[in-house]
C-alpha cells in the first residue's frame, strides 16, 4: 500500500507540474482569436465599413433610441448617450444580480430591463434585436480591457464555471481545457484551435453568416463533442462565461469581432 | 436600410479610386432545409449596379454561392465631382439603394 502511493507520488507531481505549466503558458502567452486569424480576416474586422457585425451595431443604435413597451420609454430615455453611459459596461459582465441571487450576462440584463422597466415583450435569446442591442452596448467598450468584477458573491459561480471548463463531457469525453488550454494553436480539421477568450462577443462568424452570442458558440462546441448542450440562458452557460471572462481579464474587447 | 458604403470623399481628377459596398442580406440559397425538413425558399440579391451621374459604371450578377451580407469592391477613374448610386435587386423584385458623394479636384 505504502509502495503504491510512493509510486503514485511522482506521477501526481508530474500531473500537477503540467497543469501549472499550462496555466503559466496561458498567462504569459494569452492570445485573442484575432491573433490566430488570417491577415484578410483581421482587415475585415478592423475596417468598420467591411465588418458585417457593424450592421447589428447600427441596428442596436436605432433600437436604443426607440421607445418600447407599455412604459413607452427607450433605452436612451434612462441611460442617455450610450457612448458615455455604456462605456466599459460589457467589459464587466456577467455581474451579480441580487434579485436573482446569481450572475446575469449582458443579454440577460438587457432582456430584464426590457420586461421590467420598459414593460415590453421579452426579447428571445439569439433574436436579431437582442443581438443588435448587445452588440451595440458591447461596442461601447471596444478597446477597453476586460475587467471582471471582484464581487465576492460571484466567486462560487466562477468556481463552478472553472470546474465545468475542466470537466470532460459528451461522447467524445473532452473538456474545454482539452483543446483550448492544452492544444491551442494546433488544428482541428481545417481550423486553428484558439485559446477560447471571449473578447469579441457578440461576434460575426463566417460559418454562421451572421452575428451570434457566446452562448451560441459554447453550445456549438458542446454539440461538437456530442454532449447535450445547455439551453440558452442556462445558469451553467453564464457560469462558464463568468470564468472565461476572468481568464481573459485585461484583454481588449473587440465587439463586433470577426471569426472564421 | 442597411448598407455600408466606402467611397473616398475627395480624389484628384484621373485618380483610380476604390469603392466598397456591403449590404445586409441573408442570401438564402434555396438549398437549405429548415424545421421538419421543409425547404427554405431561395431569396438572394441577384443583381448589383453602381451608377455615376446617371450612367452605369459597374454591375454584377450574384448567385446562391455568394455569402450573406455581400461585399463588393471595385475601382473606377475619378472623372468629376458627383454622386455614386448603388442598387441591389432582390429575387422578389424589391430594390435597395444607397448613394455616396465624391468631390474631384
Amino acid at each position: 500500500m505504502a509502495g503504491r502511493s510512493l509510486a503514485l507520488a511522482p506521477l501526481l507531481a508530474a500531473v500537477l507540474a503540467t497543469t501549472v505549466a499550462v496555466a503559466d503558458t496561458l498567462e504569459a502567452d494569452r492570445r485573442s482569436g484575432y491573433d490566430l486569424m488570417s491577415p484578410e480576416l483581421r482587415a475585415m474586422q478592423d475596417d468598420d465599413l467591411s465588418n458585417p457585425g457593424m450592421f447589428w451595431v447600427l441596428d442596436g443604435e436605432r433600437l436604443w433610441q426607440e421607445p418600447a413597451g407599455a412604459a413607452g420609454i427607450a433605452c436612451a430615455g434612462c441611460h442617455g448617450d450610450a457612448q458615455e453611459s455604456m462605456r466599459g459596461v460589457a467589459a464587466r459582465y456577467p455581474a451579480f444580480d441580487p434579485a436573482l441571487g446569481r450572475p446575469q450576462d449582458l443579454a440577460g440584463r438587457i432582456s430584464q430591463c426590457r420586461t421590467e422597466r420598459q414593460e415590453a415583450e421579452p426579447l428571445a435569446r439569439e433574436s436579431d434585436a437582442l443581438l443588435a442591442l448587445s452588440a451595440f452596448v458591447a461596442h461601447q467598450s471596444r478597446g477597453l480591457p476586460i475587467d471582471p468584477p471582484g464581487d465576492p458573491r460571484l466567486q462560487p459561480f466562477r468556481a463552478k464555471g472553472a470546474a465545468l471548463y475542466q470537466t470532460p463531457i459528451g461522447q467524445l469525453d473532452l473538456a474545454c481545457a482539452s483543446c483550448h488550454d492544452r492544444n491551442w494553436g494546433r488544428r482541428l480539421g481545417g481550423s486553428t484551435i484558439p485559446q477560447a477568450h471571449p473578447t469579441g462577443y457578440p461576434l460575426y462568424r463566417l460559418e454562421w453568416q451572421a452575428l451570434g452570442s457566446l452562448q451560441r458558440r459554447l453550445r456549438n462546441c458542446m454539440i461538437g463533442v456530442r454532449a447535450t448542450p445547455f439551453d440558452f440562458g442556462a445558469p451553467e452557460l453564464i457560469e462558464l462565461e463568468l470564468y472565461l471572462m476572468s481568464r481573459a481579464a485585461g484583454m481588449a474587447v473587440e465587439t463586433p469581432a470577426i471569426r472564421p | 436600410m442597411r448598407t455600408l458604403i466606402n467611397v473616398p470623399k475627395t480624389a484628384k481628377k484621373g485618380e483610380i479610386v476604390e469603392i466598397r459596398a456591403m449590404v445586409a442580406h441573408p442570401m438564402e440559397t434555396g438549398y437549405r432545409t429548415g424545421e421538419n425538413g421543409v425547404p427554405i425558399p431561395r431569396q438572394i440579391i441577384h443583381r448589383f449596379t453602381c451608377s455615376f451621374a446617371g450612367r452605369e459604371i459597374f454591375a454584377a450578377d450574384l448567385f446562391p454561392a455568394m455569402s450573406a451580407n455581400p461585399f463588393l469592391a471595385f475601382t473606377t477613374v475619378a472623372t468629376g465631382s458627383g454622386t455614386f448610386t448603388f442598387t441591389w435587386t432582390d429575387d422578389d423584385g424589391t430594390t435597395q439603394s444607397a448613394a455616396a458623394e465624391i468631390t474631384v479636384t
